[in-house]
Protein backbone atom coordinates (compact mmCIF):
# COMPACT_ATOMS: atom_id res chain seq x y z
CA UNK A 1 0.00 0.00 0.00
CA UNK A 2 2.78 2.49 0.98
CA UNK A 3 5.00 1.54 -2.02
CA UNK A 4 1.99 2.04 -4.04
CA UNK A 5 1.14 5.43 -3.01
CA UNK A 6 5.10 6.26 -3.59
CA UNK A 7 5.04 4.39 -6.80
CA UNK A 8 2.00 7.24 -7.43
CA UNK A 9 3.27 10.14 -6.18
CA UNK A 10 6.35 9.81 -8.16
CA UNK A 11 4.75 9.57 -11.18
CA UNK A 12 2.31 12.33 -10.61
CA UNK A 13 5.09 14.81 -9.63
CA UNK A 14 7.15 13.54 -12.46
CA UNK A 15 4.70 13.88 -15.32
CA UNK A 16 3.39 17.56 -13.77
CA UNK A 17 6.90 18.33 -14.38
CA UNK A 18 6.57 16.91 -18.19
CA UNK A 19 3.52 18.94 -18.56
CA UNK A 20 5.05 22.19 -17.61
CA UNK A 21 8.62 21.83 -19.19
CA UNK A 22 7.50 19.73 -22.44
CA UNK A 23 8.24 21.84 -25.81
CA UNK A 24 4.93 20.82 -27.30
CA UNK A 25 1.25 20.57 -26.53
CA UNK A 26 0.47 17.41 -27.12
CA UNK A 27 3.31 16.10 -25.23
CA UNK A 28 1.84 17.82 -22.59
CA UNK A 29 -1.35 16.06 -23.14
CA UNK A 30 0.24 13.10 -22.62
CA UNK A 31 2.02 13.79 -19.45
CA UNK A 32 -1.56 15.09 -18.18
CA UNK A 33 -2.84 11.69 -19.04
CA UNK A 34 -0.50 9.69 -17.21
CA UNK A 35 -1.41 12.71 -14.57
CA UNK A 36 -4.73 11.68 -14.16
CA UNK A 37 -4.39 7.85 -14.21
CA UNK A 38 -1.97 8.09 -11.51
CA UNK A 39 -4.51 10.61 -9.44
CA UNK A 40 -6.87 7.88 -9.96
CA UNK A 41 -5.21 5.46 -8.64
CA UNK A 42 -4.41 7.72 -5.44
CA UNK A 43 -8.51 8.25 -5.19
CA UNK A 44 -8.32 4.69 -5.23
CA UNK A 45 -6.28 4.60 -2.08
CA UNK A 46 -8.18 7.13 -0.66
CA UNK A 47 -11.05 4.67 -0.82
CA UNK A 48 -13.00 6.61 -3.51
CA UNK A 49 -14.22 4.66 -5.84
CA UNK A 50 -16.46 7.07 -7.95
CA UNK A 51 -14.00 9.45 -7.99
CA UNK A 52 -11.67 7.63 -9.94
CA UNK A 53 -13.91 6.18 -12.01
CA UNK A 54 -15.11 9.70 -13.21
CA UNK A 55 -11.59 11.09 -13.17
CA UNK A 56 -10.50 8.59 -16.09
CA UNK A 57 -13.72 9.16 -17.81
CA UNK A 58 -14.62 12.82 -17.55
CA UNK A 59 -10.84 14.05 -17.14
CA UNK A 60 -8.81 11.90 -19.76
CA UNK A 61 -12.14 10.67 -21.59
CA UNK A 62 -13.39 13.94 -22.34
CA UNK A 63 -11.63 17.23 -21.47
CA UNK A 64 -8.52 15.33 -22.84
CA UNK A 65 -9.74 14.58 -25.84
CA UNK A 66 -10.74 18.02 -26.19
CA UNK A 67 -7.14 19.33 -25.97
CA UNK A 68 -6.36 17.10 -28.33
CA UNK A 69 -9.41 18.19 -30.84
CA UNK A 70 -8.28 22.11 -30.38
CA UNK A 71 -4.37 20.80 -30.85
CA UNK A 72 -5.38 19.43 -33.86
CA UNK A 73 -7.88 22.17 -34.74
CA UNK A 74 -4.65 24.75 -34.59
CA UNK A 75 -2.00 22.54 -36.02
CA UNK A 76 -3.68 22.92 -39.39
CA UNK A 77 -2.14 26.58 -40.57
CA UNK A 78 0.84 26.06 -37.97
CA UNK A 79 2.41 24.27 -35.19
CA UNK A 80 0.94 25.89 -32.03
CA UNK A 81 5.25 25.92 -30.69
CA UNK A 82 4.69 29.52 -28.73
CA UNK A 83 7.68 31.62 -29.88
CA UNK A 84 9.80 31.84 -26.69
CA UNK A 85 9.42 28.05 -26.46
CA UNK A 86 13.71 28.26 -26.64
CA UNK A 87 14.28 30.63 -23.63
CA UNK A 88 12.45 31.59 -20.88
CA UNK A 89 10.46 34.70 -20.32
CA UNK A 90 11.93 37.18 -18.28
CA UNK A 91 9.67 36.63 -15.84
CA UNK A 92 10.51 32.77 -15.09
CA UNK A 93 12.54 34.36 -12.30
CA UNK A 94 9.69 35.71 -10.32
CA UNK A 95 7.32 32.95 -11.30
CA UNK A 96 9.42 30.60 -9.65
CA UNK A 97 9.70 32.73 -6.73
CA UNK A 98 6.21 33.44 -6.58
CA UNK A 99 5.80 29.63 -6.56
CA UNK A 100 7.89 28.95 -4.08
CA UNK A 101 6.76 31.53 -2.11
CA UNK A 102 3.21 29.93 -2.60
CA UNK A 103 4.40 26.58 -1.10
CA UNK A 104 5.94 28.35 1.95
CA UNK A 105 2.17 29.25 2.40
CA UNK A 106 0.79 26.18 1.95
CA UNK A 107 3.68 24.49 4.44
CA UNK A 108 2.69 26.86 6.75
CA UNK A 109 -1.08 25.96 6.07
CA UNK A 110 -0.94 22.05 6.49
CA UNK A 111 1.06 21.96 10.21
CA UNK A 112 -1.83 21.26 11.73
CA UNK A 113 -1.87 17.89 13.26
CA UNK A 114 -4.86 16.06 11.62
CA UNK A 115 -4.55 12.85 13.58
CA UNK A 116 -6.90 13.53 16.42
CA UNK A 117 -9.42 14.31 14.47
CA UNK A 118 -9.63 11.24 11.94
CA UNK A 119 -12.15 9.19 12.35
CA UNK A 120 -12.46 5.74 11.50
CA UNK A 121 -13.70 5.43 7.31
CA UNK A 122 -16.70 3.85 6.44
CA UNK A 123 -16.62 0.72 4.87
CA UNK A 124 -18.60 1.98 1.77
CA UNK A 125 -17.34 5.51 1.65
CA UNK A 126 -16.82 6.77 -1.60
CA UNK A 127 -18.84 3.68 -3.19
CA UNK A 128 -21.27 4.74 -6.33
CA UNK A 129 -24.08 3.93 -4.36
CA UNK A 130 -23.06 5.78 -1.46
CA UNK A 131 -22.01 8.94 -3.53
CA UNK A 132 -25.92 9.21 -5.00
CA UNK A 133 -27.75 8.80 -2.11
CA UNK A 134 -25.83 11.94 -0.98
CA UNK A 135 -25.87 13.91 -4.03
CA UNK A 136 -29.66 13.86 -4.33
CA UNK A 137 -30.30 14.02 -0.84
CA UNK A 138 -27.55 16.21 1.75
CA UNK A 139 -25.74 18.22 -1.51
CA UNK A 140 -28.54 17.97 -3.98
CA UNK A 141 -28.48 22.04 -4.37
CA UNK A 142 -24.88 21.68 -5.11
CA UNK A 143 -26.09 19.28 -7.77
CA UNK A 144 -28.10 21.76 -9.21
CA UNK A 145 -26.14 24.38 -9.25
CA UNK A 146 -23.95 22.44 -11.22
CA UNK A 147 -26.24 21.91 -13.89
CA UNK A 148 -26.92 25.44 -14.09
CA UNK A 149 -23.15 25.77 -14.57
CA UNK A 150 -23.23 23.38 -16.83
CA UNK A 151 -26.03 24.85 -18.92
CA UNK A 152 -24.45 28.58 -18.41
CA UNK A 153 -21.21 27.01 -20.45
CA UNK A 154 -23.23 25.56 -23.09
CA UNK A 155 -25.11 29.12 -23.81
CA UNK A 156 -21.44 30.89 -24.08
CA UNK A 157 -19.69 28.14 -26.27
CA UNK A 158 -22.86 27.97 -29.43
CA UNK A 159 -22.77 31.82 -28.67
CA UNK A 160 -18.90 32.57 -29.46
CA UNK A 161 -19.52 29.73 -32.33
CA UNK A 162 -22.74 31.65 -33.94
CA UNK A 163 -20.71 34.80 -33.47
CA UNK A 164 -18.05 33.56 -36.11
CA UNK A 165 -20.31 32.42 -38.41
CA UNK A 166 -22.10 36.50 -38.23
CA UNK A 167 -18.62 37.94 -38.04
CA UNK A 168 -17.63 36.27 -41.30
CA UNK A 169 -20.95 37.55 -42.77
CA UNK A 170 -20.76 40.62 -42.37
CA UNK B 1 -4.65 -2.02 5.40
CA UNK B 2 -2.32 0.53 6.86
CA UNK B 3 -3.07 3.75 6.11
CA UNK B 4 -1.52 6.49 4.67
CA UNK B 5 -1.31 9.22 6.70
CA UNK B 6 -3.00 12.61 5.50
CA UNK B 7 -0.14 14.61 5.61
CA UNK B 8 1.67 12.57 2.56
CA UNK B 9 -1.23 13.72 0.54
CA UNK B 10 -1.35 17.23 1.50
CA UNK B 11 2.83 17.38 0.42
CA UNK B 12 2.04 15.50 -2.63
CA UNK B 13 -0.72 17.81 -3.65
CA UNK B 14 1.18 21.21 -2.34
CA UNK B 15 4.01 20.05 -4.67
CA UNK B 16 1.78 19.30 -7.66
CA UNK B 17 0.01 22.78 -6.95
CA UNK B 18 3.11 24.70 -7.23
CA UNK B 19 4.08 22.72 -10.51
CA UNK B 20 0.95 24.11 -11.70
CA UNK B 21 1.24 27.93 -10.40
CA UNK B 22 4.72 27.75 -11.95
CA UNK B 23 4.27 26.01 -15.27
CA UNK B 24 1.04 28.74 -15.71
CA UNK B 25 3.38 31.77 -15.22
CA UNK B 26 6.17 30.84 -17.07
CA UNK B 27 4.57 28.76 -19.99
CA UNK B 28 3.22 31.71 -23.07
CA UNK B 29 1.11 29.02 -24.97
CA UNK B 30 -2.20 29.48 -23.76
CA UNK B 31 -3.01 25.24 -24.55
CA UNK B 32 -0.10 24.60 -21.99
CA UNK B 33 -1.38 27.09 -19.68
CA UNK B 34 -4.61 25.45 -19.37
CA UNK B 35 -3.36 21.94 -18.83
CA UNK B 36 -1.14 23.40 -15.72
CA UNK B 37 -4.50 25.13 -14.46
CA UNK B 38 -5.73 21.50 -14.72
CA UNK B 39 -2.97 20.40 -12.85
CA UNK B 40 -3.93 22.94 -9.85
CA UNK B 41 -7.32 22.04 -9.67
CA UNK B 42 -6.75 18.29 -9.47
CA UNK B 43 -4.21 19.22 -6.47
CA UNK B 44 -7.11 20.79 -5.28
CA UNK B 45 -9.79 17.78 -5.61
CA UNK B 46 -6.89 15.58 -4.00
CA UNK B 47 -6.92 17.62 -0.76
CA UNK B 48 -10.73 17.43 -0.89
CA UNK B 49 -10.36 13.96 -0.81
CA UNK B 50 -7.89 12.95 1.41
CA UNK B 51 -9.80 14.96 4.00
CA UNK B 52 -12.80 13.22 3.01
CA UNK B 53 -11.54 9.83 3.83
CA UNK B 54 -9.57 11.58 6.98
CA UNK B 55 -13.23 12.46 8.40
CA UNK B 56 -14.95 9.87 6.86
CA UNK B 57 -17.02 12.54 5.13
CA UNK B 58 -18.95 12.19 2.17
CA UNK B 59 -18.64 15.95 1.73
CA UNK B 60 -15.27 16.59 0.55
CA UNK B 61 -16.09 13.83 -1.96
CA UNK B 62 -19.34 15.59 -3.19
CA UNK B 63 -17.04 18.61 -3.53
CA UNK B 64 -14.77 17.30 -6.14
CA UNK B 65 -17.21 15.87 -8.25
CA UNK B 66 -18.70 19.58 -8.80
CA UNK B 67 -15.29 20.79 -9.20
CA UNK B 68 -14.37 18.33 -11.67
CA UNK B 69 -17.81 19.37 -13.31
CA UNK B 70 -16.90 23.27 -13.22
CA UNK B 71 -13.54 22.21 -14.72
CA UNK B 72 -14.89 20.53 -17.83
CA UNK B 73 -17.48 23.55 -18.15
CA UNK B 74 -13.76 26.00 -18.09
CA UNK B 75 -12.23 23.77 -20.38
CA UNK B 76 -14.73 23.83 -23.01
CA UNK B 77 -15.39 27.49 -22.45
CA UNK B 78 -11.85 28.54 -22.66
CA UNK B 79 -10.59 26.06 -25.61
CA UNK B 80 -13.25 27.51 -27.76
CA UNK B 81 -11.68 31.26 -26.97
CA UNK B 82 -8.53 29.76 -27.57
CA UNK B 83 -9.67 28.67 -31.14
CA UNK B 84 -11.32 32.08 -31.79
CA UNK B 85 -8.59 33.71 -30.96
CA UNK B 86 -5.99 31.60 -33.10
CA UNK B 87 -8.73 31.96 -36.12
CA UNK B 88 -7.70 35.53 -36.12
CA UNK B 89 -4.04 35.27 -35.02
CA UNK B 90 -1.83 32.40 -36.08
CA UNK B 91 0.92 33.10 -33.37
CA UNK B 92 0.26 31.07 -29.91
CA UNK B 93 1.86 33.87 -27.14
CA UNK B 94 -0.37 35.32 -24.56
CA UNK B 95 1.38 38.04 -24.10
CA UNK B 96 1.18 39.42 -27.48
CA UNK B 97 -3.08 39.17 -26.73
CA UNK B 98 -3.63 41.94 -24.59
CA UNK B 99 -6.07 43.47 -25.98
CA UNK B 100 -9.89 42.49 -25.71
CA UNK B 101 -11.24 43.86 -29.43
CA UNK B 102 -9.58 41.66 -31.75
Amino acid sequence: MTALFAACAAVLVLSAIGVVVSRHPVHSVVGLIVNFAALAVLFLTLSAEFLAMIQIIIYAGAILVLFLFVIALLTVGSDPIERTANKLPEQAGQAVIAGLVALGFIAWGIQTDWTAAAARPAPDLGTVGTFGVQLLTTHVFAFEATGFVLLVAIIGVVMMAGRRETGARS
Amino acid sequence: MPQIPLDDYLVLSAAMFVIGLIGFLVRRNPLTMLMAIELMWNAGNLVLAAFARNFSDMSGQVFVFVVITVAAAEAAIALAIVVMVFRRRPDVDVDDISVLRG
